[in-house]
Protein backbone atom coordinates (compact mmCIF):
# COMPACT_ATOMS: atom_id res chain seq x y z
CA UNK A 1 0.00 0.00 0.00
CA UNK A 2 1.23 3.27 -0.85
CA UNK A 3 0.77 6.33 1.68
CA UNK A 4 0.22 9.09 0.56
CA UNK A 5 1.84 11.91 2.13
CA UNK A 6 -0.36 14.91 3.09
CA UNK A 7 0.77 18.19 2.15
CA UNK A 8 -1.81 19.93 3.20
CA UNK A 9 -0.80 22.56 5.61
CA UNK A 10 -4.02 23.75 6.53
CA UNK A 11 -7.78 23.13 4.97
CA UNK A 12 -10.89 24.55 4.68
CA UNK A 13 -14.18 22.25 4.64
CA UNK A 14 -17.45 22.71 3.89
CA UNK A 15 -17.01 26.18 5.83
CA UNK A 16 -19.98 28.47 5.96
CA UNK A 17 -19.40 32.42 7.59
CA UNK A 18 -22.01 34.97 8.74
CA UNK A 19 -22.04 38.82 9.83
CA UNK A 20 -24.85 38.18 12.29
CA UNK A 21 -27.65 37.26 9.29
CA UNK A 22 -25.50 38.10 6.66
CA UNK A 23 -23.77 35.03 5.41
CA UNK A 24 -20.61 35.73 3.63
CA UNK A 25 -19.27 32.83 2.85
CA UNK A 26 -21.40 29.71 1.66
CA UNK A 27 -19.82 26.19 1.63
CA UNK A 28 -16.04 26.57 0.61
CA UNK A 29 -14.05 23.26 0.68
CA UNK A 30 -10.01 24.29 0.08
CA UNK A 31 -6.53 23.08 0.36
CA UNK A 32 -3.70 25.30 0.80
CA UNK A 33 -0.26 23.25 0.21
CA UNK A 34 2.73 23.46 1.54
CA UNK A 35 5.47 25.83 0.21
CA UNK A 36 2.73 26.91 -2.69
CA UNK A 37 1.56 30.45 -2.88
CA UNK A 38 -2.14 30.68 -3.59
CA UNK A 39 -4.07 33.93 -4.63
CA UNK A 40 -7.60 34.37 -3.69
CA UNK A 41 -8.88 36.39 -6.87
CA UNK A 42 -12.53 38.04 -7.50
CA UNK A 43 -14.69 41.28 -7.26
CA UNK A 44 -14.44 43.12 -4.36
CA UNK A 45 -17.11 41.95 -1.51
CA UNK A 46 -16.73 38.30 -2.56
CA UNK A 47 -15.41 36.70 0.42
CA UNK A 48 -11.64 36.43 -0.25
CA UNK A 49 -10.45 38.32 2.37
CA UNK A 50 -12.98 37.31 5.22
CA UNK A 51 -11.83 33.66 4.26
CA UNK A 52 -8.13 34.56 4.45
CA UNK A 53 -9.52 36.37 8.02
CA UNK A 54 -10.99 32.96 8.95
CA UNK A 55 -7.68 31.20 8.83
CA UNK A 56 -6.12 32.48 11.21
CA UNK A 57 -9.06 33.99 13.87
CA UNK A 58 -8.83 37.16 12.74
CA UNK A 59 -12.64 37.09 12.37
CA UNK A 60 -13.08 36.34 16.11
CA UNK A 61 -12.19 39.89 16.69
CA UNK A 62 -15.23 41.40 14.82
CA UNK A 63 -18.90 41.24 17.01
CA UNK A 64 -21.32 38.70 16.01
CA UNK A 65 -19.55 36.48 13.53
CA UNK A 66 -20.37 32.95 13.22
CA UNK A 67 -18.58 30.13 11.78
CA UNK A 68 -20.25 27.03 10.51
CA UNK A 69 -17.73 23.97 9.09
CA UNK A 70 -14.06 22.81 9.79
CA UNK A 71 -10.31 24.61 9.35
CA UNK A 72 -7.91 21.97 9.64
CA UNK A 73 -4.51 23.22 10.36
CA UNK A 74 -1.85 20.55 10.90
CA UNK A 75 -4.64 18.15 11.68
CA UNK A 76 -6.79 19.99 14.48
CA UNK A 77 -9.81 22.46 13.63
CA UNK A 78 -8.35 25.52 14.65
CA UNK A 79 -12.37 26.25 15.59
CA UNK A 80 -12.18 23.53 18.37
CA UNK A 81 -13.99 25.43 21.50
CA UNK A 82 -10.28 24.19 23.31
CA UNK A 83 -8.27 25.83 21.15
CA UNK A 84 -6.64 28.85 21.82
CA UNK A 85 -6.74 31.92 19.25
CA UNK A 86 -3.34 33.15 20.28
CA UNK A 87 -1.66 29.81 19.46
CA UNK A 88 -2.90 29.73 16.54
CA UNK A 89 -2.05 33.38 15.39
CA UNK A 90 1.38 32.92 16.48
CA UNK A 91 1.76 29.97 13.79
CA UNK A 92 -0.23 31.75 11.15
CA UNK A 93 1.32 35.27 10.50
CA UNK A 94 -0.93 38.22 8.50
CA UNK A 95 0.47 40.67 6.53
CA UNK A 96 -2.27 43.63 6.04
CA UNK A 97 -3.85 45.84 3.08
CA UNK A 98 -2.12 48.98 4.66
CA UNK A 99 0.96 49.03 5.85
CA UNK A 100 0.79 49.08 10.05
CA UNK A 101 3.76 48.65 11.37
CA UNK A 102 3.64 50.07 15.21
CA UNK A 103 4.77 53.76 16.45
CA UNK A 104 7.93 52.12 17.53
CA UNK A 105 11.15 51.63 17.20
CA UNK A 106 12.22 49.50 14.02
CA UNK A 107 13.76 46.73 16.26
CA UNK A 108 10.72 47.15 18.61
CA UNK A 109 8.41 46.17 16.08
CA UNK A 110 9.96 43.36 14.82
CA UNK A 111 10.62 41.93 18.42
CA UNK A 112 7.10 42.81 19.77
CA UNK A 113 5.15 38.99 18.80
CA UNK A 114 8.95 37.12 19.87
CA UNK A 115 9.10 38.81 23.27
CA UNK A 116 5.35 38.23 23.88
CA UNK A 117 6.07 34.48 22.99
CA UNK A 118 8.37 34.27 25.60
CA UNK A 119 11.81 35.19 24.06
CA UNK A 120 14.03 37.92 25.66
CA UNK A 121 17.76 36.84 25.31
CA UNK A 122 19.48 40.05 24.24
CA UNK A 123 21.17 38.03 21.36
CA UNK A 124 18.80 35.83 20.57
CA UNK A 125 16.28 38.70 19.61
CA UNK A 126 19.20 40.61 17.90
CA UNK A 127 20.13 37.48 15.79
CA UNK A 128 15.98 37.05 15.19
CA UNK A 129 15.95 40.97 14.15
CA UNK A 130 18.67 40.62 11.78
CA UNK A 131 17.32 37.07 10.06
CA UNK A 132 13.67 38.35 9.67
CA UNK A 133 15.15 41.83 8.18
CA UNK A 134 17.21 39.88 5.68
CA UNK A 135 14.37 37.26 4.60
CA UNK A 136 12.75 40.71 4.02
CA UNK A 137 15.23 42.38 2.30
CA UNK A 138 14.95 45.05 4.38
CA UNK A 139 18.66 44.54 6.46
CA UNK A 140 20.57 46.96 4.11
CA UNK A 141 18.58 49.66 4.00
CA UNK A 142 17.77 49.64 7.54
CA UNK A 143 20.44 48.36 9.41
CA UNK A 144 21.60 51.52 10.64
CA UNK A 145 18.47 52.59 11.77
CA UNK A 146 17.02 50.04 14.19
CA UNK A 147 16.69 52.12 16.70
CA UNK A 148 14.37 54.80 14.81
CA UNK A 149 10.65 54.92 14.60
CA UNK A 150 9.04 52.67 11.59
CA UNK A 151 6.85 55.54 11.21
CA UNK A 152 10.04 57.29 9.29
CA UNK A 153 10.27 54.18 6.41
CA UNK A 154 8.60 54.80 3.20
CA UNK A 155 5.24 52.77 2.53
CA UNK A 156 7.47 49.90 0.51
CA UNK A 157 10.04 49.66 3.56
CA UNK A 158 6.93 49.80 6.12
CA UNK A 159 5.27 46.80 4.29
CA UNK A 160 8.63 44.85 3.93
CA UNK A 161 8.94 45.71 8.14
CA UNK A 162 5.28 44.49 8.94
CA UNK A 163 6.33 41.01 6.42
CA UNK A 164 9.38 40.94 8.64
CA UNK A 165 7.79 41.57 12.04
CA UNK A 166 5.44 38.08 10.33
CA UNK A 167 8.23 36.46 9.31
CA UNK A 168 9.90 36.93 13.21
CA UNK A 169 7.03 34.22 14.35
CA UNK A 170 8.69 32.07 11.92
CA UNK A 171 4.93 31.31 11.30
CA UNK A 172 4.02 27.98 9.69
CA UNK A 173 1.90 29.89 6.92
CA UNK A 174 1.61 33.61 5.97
CA UNK A 175 -1.83 35.58 5.25
CA UNK A 176 -1.18 38.51 2.72
CA UNK A 177 -4.48 40.66 2.17
CA UNK A 178 -3.75 42.75 -0.74
CA UNK A 179 -0.55 43.93 0.61
CA UNK A 180 0.58 46.08 -1.81
CA UNK A 181 -2.55 47.32 -2.86
CA UNK A 182 -1.31 50.96 -1.38
CA UNK A 183 2.18 50.43 -2.53
CA UNK A 184 3.72 51.75 -5.71
CA UNK A 185 4.75 49.71 -8.40
CA UNK A 186 8.19 49.68 -7.41
CA UNK A 187 7.21 48.99 -4.09
CA UNK A 188 5.24 46.02 -5.20
CA UNK A 189 7.61 44.49 -7.53
CA UNK A 190 9.63 44.23 -4.71
CA UNK A 191 7.04 42.47 -2.29
CA UNK A 192 6.32 40.35 -5.48
CA UNK A 193 10.29 39.19 -5.71
CA UNK A 194 10.22 38.71 -2.13
CA UNK A 195 7.12 36.51 -1.95
CA UNK A 196 8.64 34.31 -4.34
CA UNK A 197 11.89 33.63 -2.35
CA UNK A 198 9.64 33.08 0.61
CA UNK A 199 7.71 30.32 -0.65
CA UNK A 200 10.42 28.34 -0.47
CA UNK A 201 10.09 28.09 3.53
CA UNK A 202 6.20 29.04 3.97
CA UNK A 203 3.00 28.46 2.57
CA UNK A 204 1.43 31.34 1.51
CA UNK A 205 -1.63 32.56 0.58
CA UNK A 206 -2.73 35.88 -0.51
CA UNK A 207 -5.72 38.11 -1.65
CA UNK A 208 -5.44 40.67 -4.44
CA UNK A 209 -7.32 42.59 -6.57
CA UNK A 210 -4.44 42.67 -9.06
CA UNK A 211 -5.00 39.56 -11.60
CA UNK A 212 -1.84 40.04 -13.20
CA UNK A 213 -0.46 39.54 -9.65
CA UNK A 214 -2.50 36.62 -9.11
CA UNK A 215 -1.01 35.46 -12.62
CA UNK A 216 3.14 36.50 -11.64
CA UNK A 217 3.35 34.99 -8.66
CA UNK A 218 0.74 32.15 -6.93
CA UNK A 219 1.18 28.67 -8.04
CA UNK A 220 -2.67 27.87 -7.15
CA UNK A 221 -5.43 30.46 -7.82
CA UNK A 222 -8.89 30.13 -6.62
CA UNK A 223 -12.17 32.57 -7.78
CA UNK A 224 -14.51 33.94 -5.45
CA UNK A 225 -17.67 35.08 -6.14
CA UNK A 226 -20.83 36.41 -3.80
CA UNK A 227 -19.69 34.07 -0.83
CA UNK A 228 -18.84 31.36 -3.11
CA UNK A 229 -15.65 29.25 -4.40
CA UNK A 230 -16.59 29.52 -8.26
CA UNK A 231 -13.04 27.56 -9.19
CA UNK A 232 -9.75 26.64 -7.72
CA UNK A 233 -7.24 25.72 -9.74
CA UNK A 234 -3.72 25.68 -10.92
CA UNK A 235 -2.75 29.77 -11.62
CA UNK A 236 -1.97 28.86 -15.23
CA UNK A 237 -5.02 26.84 -16.00
CA UNK A 238 -7.24 29.51 -14.54
CA UNK A 239 -5.65 32.40 -16.73
CA UNK A 240 -5.51 30.23 -19.56
CA UNK A 241 -8.46 27.95 -19.75
CA UNK A 242 -10.89 28.19 -16.89
CA UNK A 243 -13.65 25.85 -16.66
CA UNK A 244 -16.09 28.52 -15.51
CA UNK A 245 -17.59 30.93 -17.70
CA UNK A 246 -18.46 33.61 -14.69
CA UNK A 247 -13.93 33.39 -14.20
CA UNK A 248 -13.31 33.85 -17.36
CA UNK A 249 -15.14 36.71 -17.71
CA UNK A 250 -13.67 38.27 -14.21
CA UNK A 251 -10.40 37.88 -15.65
CA UNK A 252 -10.79 39.16 -18.81
CA UNK A 253 -12.43 41.86 -17.07
CA UNK A 254 -15.68 42.05 -18.06
CA UNK A 255 -17.08 42.58 -14.73
CA UNK A 256 -15.23 42.85 -10.92
CA UNK B 1 -29.26 91.34 -3.07
CA UNK B 2 -26.46 89.26 -5.55
CA UNK B 3 -25.50 85.89 -4.27
CA UNK B 4 -22.09 87.34 -4.54
CA UNK B 5 -23.01 90.23 -1.57
CA UNK B 6 -25.09 88.22 0.62
CA UNK B 7 -21.88 85.35 1.14
CA UNK B 8 -19.79 88.19 2.11
CA UNK B 9 -22.21 89.52 4.97
CA UNK B 10 -22.49 85.86 5.69
CA UNK B 11 -18.40 85.80 6.24
CA UNK B 12 -17.98 89.13 8.02
CA UNK B 13 -20.93 88.01 10.43
CA UNK B 14 -18.94 85.23 11.61
CA UNK B 15 -15.49 86.67 11.61
CA UNK B 16 -17.59 89.74 13.29
CA UNK B 17 -19.06 87.39 16.07
CA UNK B 18 -15.50 85.01 16.38
CA UNK B 19 -13.83 88.88 16.84
CA UNK B 20 -16.05 89.57 19.87
CA UNK B 21 -14.99 86.06 22.42
CA UNK B 22 -11.46 87.26 21.33
CA UNK B 23 -12.05 91.09 22.37
CA UNK B 24 -13.65 89.79 25.50
CA UNK B 25 -10.80 87.98 26.55
CA UNK B 26 -8.79 90.50 26.01
CA UNK B 27 -10.41 93.14 28.21
CA UNK B 28 -10.69 90.78 30.63
CA UNK B 29 -7.52 89.66 31.04
CA UNK B 30 -6.29 93.70 30.38
CA UNK B 31 -8.84 94.42 33.14
CA UNK B 32 -7.10 91.38 35.57
CA UNK B 33 -3.73 93.02 34.77
CA UNK B 34 -4.54 96.77 34.97
CA UNK B 35 -6.34 95.75 38.45
CA UNK B 36 -3.62 93.45 39.99
CA UNK B 37 -0.37 94.92 39.08
CA UNK B 38 -0.90 98.37 41.20
CA UNK B 39 0.23 96.23 44.46
CA UNK B 40 3.38 95.87 43.29
CA UNK B 41 4.13 99.34 44.44
CA UNK B 42 3.41 98.58 48.00
CA UNK B 43 5.13 94.90 47.43
CA UNK B 44 8.01 93.63 45.50
CA UNK B 45 7.09 90.56 43.17
CA UNK B 46 9.25 88.20 45.16
CA UNK B 47 7.89 89.04 48.20
CA UNK B 48 4.13 88.70 46.69
CA UNK B 49 4.79 85.59 45.47
CA UNK B 50 7.55 83.73 47.93
CA UNK B 51 6.30 85.80 51.07
CA UNK B 52 4.93 83.10 53.60
CA UNK B 53 2.68 85.26 55.35
CA UNK B 54 -0.61 86.55 54.37
CA UNK B 55 -2.54 88.90 56.58
CA UNK B 56 -3.84 91.10 54.34
CA UNK B 57 -6.21 93.13 56.85
CA UNK B 58 -3.88 93.29 59.42
CA UNK B 59 -1.41 96.56 60.40
CA UNK B 60 0.99 96.48 58.57
CA UNK B 61 -0.64 93.85 56.03
CA UNK B 62 1.49 91.29 54.88
CA UNK B 63 0.74 90.35 51.24
CA UNK B 64 2.60 87.14 50.86
CA UNK B 65 0.95 84.22 48.27
CA UNK B 66 3.18 81.64 48.97
CA UNK B 67 1.12 79.68 51.20
CA UNK B 68 -1.89 80.15 49.04
CA UNK B 69 0.54 79.15 46.26
CA UNK B 70 1.36 76.26 48.75
CA UNK B 71 -2.61 75.78 48.95
CA UNK B 72 -3.07 75.17 45.68
CA UNK B 73 -0.17 73.39 44.12
CA UNK B 74 -0.90 70.83 47.06
CA UNK B 75 -4.37 69.80 46.50
CA UNK B 76 -3.84 69.64 42.90
CA UNK B 77 -0.70 67.30 43.00
CA UNK B 78 -2.90 64.69 45.40
CA UNK B 79 -6.12 65.14 43.32
CA UNK B 80 -4.28 64.67 40.29
CA UNK B 81 -2.81 61.25 41.99
CA UNK B 82 -6.12 60.03 43.27
CA UNK B 83 -8.03 61.44 39.34
CA UNK B 84 -5.42 60.15 37.14
CA UNK B 85 -5.73 55.96 37.80
CA UNK B 86 -9.23 56.54 38.13
CA UNK B 87 -9.84 58.78 34.72
CA UNK B 88 -7.61 57.03 32.45
CA UNK B 89 -8.73 53.22 33.48
CA UNK B 90 -12.06 53.85 33.39
CA UNK B 91 -11.36 55.31 29.87
CA UNK B 92 -9.85 52.22 28.88
CA UNK B 93 -12.35 49.74 30.60
CA UNK B 94 -14.66 51.83 28.76
CA UNK B 95 -13.37 52.42 25.06
CA UNK B 96 -11.59 48.72 24.87
CA UNK B 97 -13.21 45.80 27.69
CA UNK B 98 -16.73 47.26 28.34
CA UNK B 99 -19.36 45.48 26.35
CA UNK B 100 -21.41 47.62 24.39
CA UNK B 101 -24.46 47.37 27.33
CA UNK B 102 -22.15 48.26 30.31
CA UNK B 103 -20.43 51.09 28.15
CA UNK B 104 -23.21 52.82 27.35
CA UNK B 105 -24.42 53.39 31.19
CA UNK B 106 -20.81 53.95 31.96
CA UNK B 107 -19.85 56.56 29.26
CA UNK B 108 -23.02 58.74 30.32
CA UNK B 109 -22.50 58.46 34.16
CA UNK B 110 -18.73 59.91 34.25
CA UNK B 111 -19.88 62.50 31.73
CA UNK B 112 -22.81 63.56 33.89
CA UNK B 113 -19.84 63.30 37.19
CA UNK B 114 -18.78 66.43 34.92
CA UNK B 115 -22.17 68.13 35.06
CA UNK B 116 -22.23 68.20 38.86
CA UNK B 117 -22.49 71.82 40.21
CA UNK B 118 -19.23 72.16 42.21
CA UNK B 119 -21.21 73.35 45.11
CA UNK B 120 -23.37 70.54 45.53
CA UNK B 121 -19.69 68.57 45.92
CA UNK B 122 -18.33 71.06 48.50
CA UNK B 123 -22.03 69.91 50.22
CA UNK B 124 -21.01 66.18 50.58
CA UNK B 125 -17.25 66.91 51.11
CA UNK B 126 -18.38 69.29 54.28
CA UNK B 127 -21.54 67.42 55.24
CA UNK B 128 -20.52 63.26 54.60
CA UNK B 129 -16.74 63.32 54.37
CA UNK B 130 -15.36 65.82 56.54
CA UNK B 131 -17.08 64.28 59.72
CA UNK B 132 -16.01 60.88 58.92
CA UNK B 133 -12.55 62.14 58.61
CA UNK B 134 -12.90 64.06 61.69
CA UNK B 135 -14.29 61.01 63.72
CA UNK B 136 -12.16 58.13 61.65
CA UNK B 137 -8.82 59.73 62.25
CA UNK B 138 -9.37 61.79 65.12
CA UNK B 139 -8.69 65.57 63.58
CA UNK B 140 -9.42 68.87 64.67
CA UNK B 141 -11.43 69.47 61.53
CA UNK B 142 -12.73 67.28 58.83
CA UNK B 143 -12.13 70.52 56.27
CA UNK B 144 -8.56 69.83 54.94
CA UNK B 145 -6.34 68.90 52.69
CA UNK B 146 -7.24 65.48 52.09
CA UNK B 147 -10.70 65.94 52.18
CA UNK B 148 -10.14 68.76 49.06
CA UNK B 149 -8.06 66.34 47.33
CA UNK B 150 -10.62 63.56 46.83
CA UNK B 151 -14.11 66.19 46.13
CA UNK B 152 -10.88 68.02 43.28
CA UNK B 153 -9.90 64.28 42.04
CA UNK B 154 -13.90 63.85 41.72
CA UNK B 155 -14.29 66.62 39.26
CA UNK B 156 -11.29 66.01 37.75
CA UNK B 157 -12.01 62.48 36.59
CA UNK B 158 -14.35 62.92 33.95
CA UNK B 159 -12.48 65.29 32.34
CA UNK B 160 -9.55 62.78 32.13
CA UNK B 161 -12.03 59.99 31.66
CA UNK B 162 -13.52 61.49 28.64
CA UNK B 163 -10.37 62.69 26.69
CA UNK B 164 -8.34 59.83 27.39
CA UNK B 165 -11.31 57.78 25.89
CA UNK B 166 -11.64 59.95 22.69
CA UNK B 167 -7.49 58.93 22.46
CA UNK B 168 -7.40 55.41 23.00
CA UNK B 169 -10.87 55.61 20.74
CA UNK B 170 -8.58 57.34 18.05
CA UNK B 171 -5.69 54.59 18.04
CA UNK B 172 -5.65 53.18 14.66
CA UNK B 173 -7.91 49.89 14.30
CA UNK B 174 -4.87 48.76 12.41
CA UNK B 175 -2.32 48.72 15.10
CA UNK B 176 -4.34 46.77 17.39
CA UNK B 177 -4.99 44.00 13.95
CA UNK B 178 -1.24 44.03 13.87
CA UNK B 179 -0.92 42.85 17.72
CA UNK B 180 -3.48 40.39 18.25
CA UNK B 181 -2.06 38.98 14.43
CA UNK B 182 1.08 38.79 16.32
CA UNK B 183 -0.06 36.60 18.99
CA UNK B 184 -0.81 39.09 21.37
CA UNK B 185 -3.43 38.34 24.14
CA UNK B 186 -5.98 41.53 24.65
CA UNK B 187 -4.18 42.70 27.71
CA UNK B 188 -1.41 42.74 26.21
CA UNK B 189 -2.49 44.71 23.38
CA UNK B 190 -3.84 46.96 25.69
CA UNK B 191 -0.79 47.39 27.26
CA UNK B 192 1.79 47.67 24.89
CA UNK B 193 0.34 48.90 21.14
CA UNK B 194 -3.17 50.71 22.35
CA UNK B 195 -2.43 52.80 25.55
CA UNK B 196 1.57 53.96 24.01
CA UNK B 197 -0.36 54.85 20.93
CA UNK B 198 -2.39 56.89 22.54
CA UNK B 199 -0.09 58.01 24.95
CA UNK B 200 -0.25 62.01 23.95
CA UNK B 201 -4.12 62.37 24.36
CA UNK B 202 -3.78 60.91 27.72
CA UNK B 203 -1.11 63.42 28.55
CA UNK B 204 -3.16 66.38 27.20
CA UNK B 205 -6.16 64.62 29.56
CA UNK B 206 -3.92 64.72 32.16
CA UNK B 207 -3.10 68.10 31.94
CA UNK B 208 -6.14 69.60 31.36
CA UNK B 209 -7.68 67.57 34.41
CA UNK B 210 -4.77 69.55 36.72
CA UNK B 211 -5.90 72.92 35.12
CA UNK B 212 -9.55 72.01 35.81
CA UNK B 213 -8.51 71.41 39.33
CA UNK B 214 -6.20 74.57 39.97
CA UNK B 215 -8.90 76.47 38.83
CA UNK B 216 -11.60 75.34 40.64
CA UNK B 217 -13.18 77.89 44.02
CA UNK B 218 -16.31 76.42 45.26
CA UNK B 219 -15.23 73.06 46.60
CA UNK B 220 -12.01 74.40 48.23
CA UNK B 221 -13.82 77.09 49.48
CA UNK B 222 -15.72 74.95 50.68
CA UNK B 223 -13.67 72.16 51.94
CA UNK B 224 -10.34 73.05 52.18
CA UNK B 225 -10.49 74.87 55.62
CA UNK B 226 -9.33 77.93 54.72
CA UNK B 227 -5.90 78.24 56.87
CA UNK B 228 -3.59 80.47 54.80
CA UNK B 229 -0.52 79.00 56.34
CA UNK B 230 2.58 76.38 54.44
CA UNK B 231 0.34 73.20 56.32
CA UNK B 232 2.60 70.64 57.72
CA UNK B 233 0.49 67.37 57.40
CA UNK B 234 -2.20 66.17 54.60
CA UNK B 235 -4.61 66.77 57.69
CA UNK B 236 -3.76 70.09 57.71
CA UNK B 237 -6.25 73.12 56.64
CA UNK B 238 -4.78 75.41 53.48
CA UNK B 239 -6.66 78.11 51.54
CA UNK B 240 -5.70 77.71 47.77
CA UNK B 241 -5.60 80.72 45.83
CA UNK B 242 -9.10 80.65 43.94
CA UNK B 243 -10.80 79.85 47.64
CA UNK B 244 -8.56 83.05 49.08
CA UNK B 245 -10.06 85.29 46.06
CA UNK B 246 -13.87 84.02 46.46
CA UNK B 247 -13.70 84.79 50.60
CA UNK B 248 -12.29 88.18 50.55
CA UNK B 249 -13.40 90.06 47.95
CA UNK B 250 -16.54 90.77 49.21
CA UNK B 251 -14.57 92.34 52.42
CA UNK B 252 -12.05 94.27 50.73
CA UNK B 253 -12.38 97.71 49.79
CA UNK B 254 -12.41 99.11 46.25
CA UNK B 255 -9.38 99.62 44.96
CA UNK B 256 -7.21 99.23 48.37
CA UNK B 257 -3.89 97.09 48.62
CA UNK B 258 -5.75 94.08 50.10
CA UNK B 259 -8.07 94.42 46.35
CA UNK B 260 -5.15 94.69 44.11
CA UNK B 261 -3.28 91.79 46.31
CA UNK B 262 -6.80 89.51 44.94
CA UNK B 263 -6.72 90.58 41.52
CA UNK B 264 -2.47 90.04 41.68
CA UNK B 265 -3.12 86.57 42.95
CA UNK B 266 -5.63 85.88 40.15
CA UNK B 267 -2.57 86.98 37.93
CA UNK B 268 -0.56 84.52 39.25
CA UNK B 269 -3.73 81.48 38.96
CA UNK B 270 -4.12 83.43 35.56
CA UNK B 271 -0.92 82.33 34.57
CA UNK B 272 -0.70 79.13 35.65
CA UNK B 273 -3.61 77.63 33.76
CA UNK B 274 -2.75 79.18 30.67
CA UNK B 275 0.51 77.36 31.30
CA UNK B 276 -1.50 73.82 31.56
CA UNK B 277 -3.38 74.27 28.61
CA UNK B 278 0.39 75.34 26.72
CA UNK B 279 1.92 72.22 27.76
CA UNK B 280 -1.22 70.42 27.25
CA UNK B 281 -1.38 72.01 23.45
CA UNK B 282 2.19 71.66 22.92
CA UNK B 283 1.85 68.06 23.98
CA UNK B 284 -1.01 66.83 21.67
CA UNK B 285 0.43 68.48 18.90
CA UNK B 286 4.54 67.29 19.03
CA UNK B 287 2.95 63.90 18.73
CA UNK B 288 0.98 64.56 15.97
CA UNK B 289 3.27 65.35 13.47
CA UNK B 290 5.18 62.35 13.52
CA UNK B 291 2.46 60.06 13.85
CA UNK B 292 2.50 59.25 17.44
CA UNK B 293 6.46 59.47 17.35
CA UNK B 294 8.40 56.04 18.75
CA UNK B 295 7.69 54.92 21.86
Amino acid sequence: MVTVEDTRVIYVKNVNFYYGGFRALTDITMDFEQNRVTALIGPSGCGKSTLLRLLNRMNDLIDGTRVEGEVIFEGNNIYDAKVDPVDIRRRIGMVFQKPNPFPKSIYNNITYGPRLAGLNNRIDLEALVERSLRQAVLWDEVKDILNQSAMMLSGGQQQRLCIARALAMKPDVLLMDEPTSALDPISTAKIEELIQDLKKLYTIIIVTHNMQQAARISDMTGFFYIGKLIEFNATEKIFTKPDHKQTEDYITGRFG
Amino acid sequence: MTRKFKEVMIRRIFFLFACVSILILGLIVTFLFREGIPIFRAVSIKDFLFGSEWYPTFDPPAFGIWPLIVGSFIVTFLSTLIAVPLGVLSAVYISEIAPRSIKEILKPVIELLAGLPSVVLGFFGMVVLAPWLQDTFDLPTGLNIVNASLMLALMAVPTISSISEDALYNVPREFKEASYALGATKSETILKVIIPSALSGISTAVILGMARAIGETMVVLMVAGGAAAIPESLFDSVRPMPASIAAEMGEAPFRSEHYHALFATGIVLFLLTLAFNLIADYISNKFKEVGSGTL
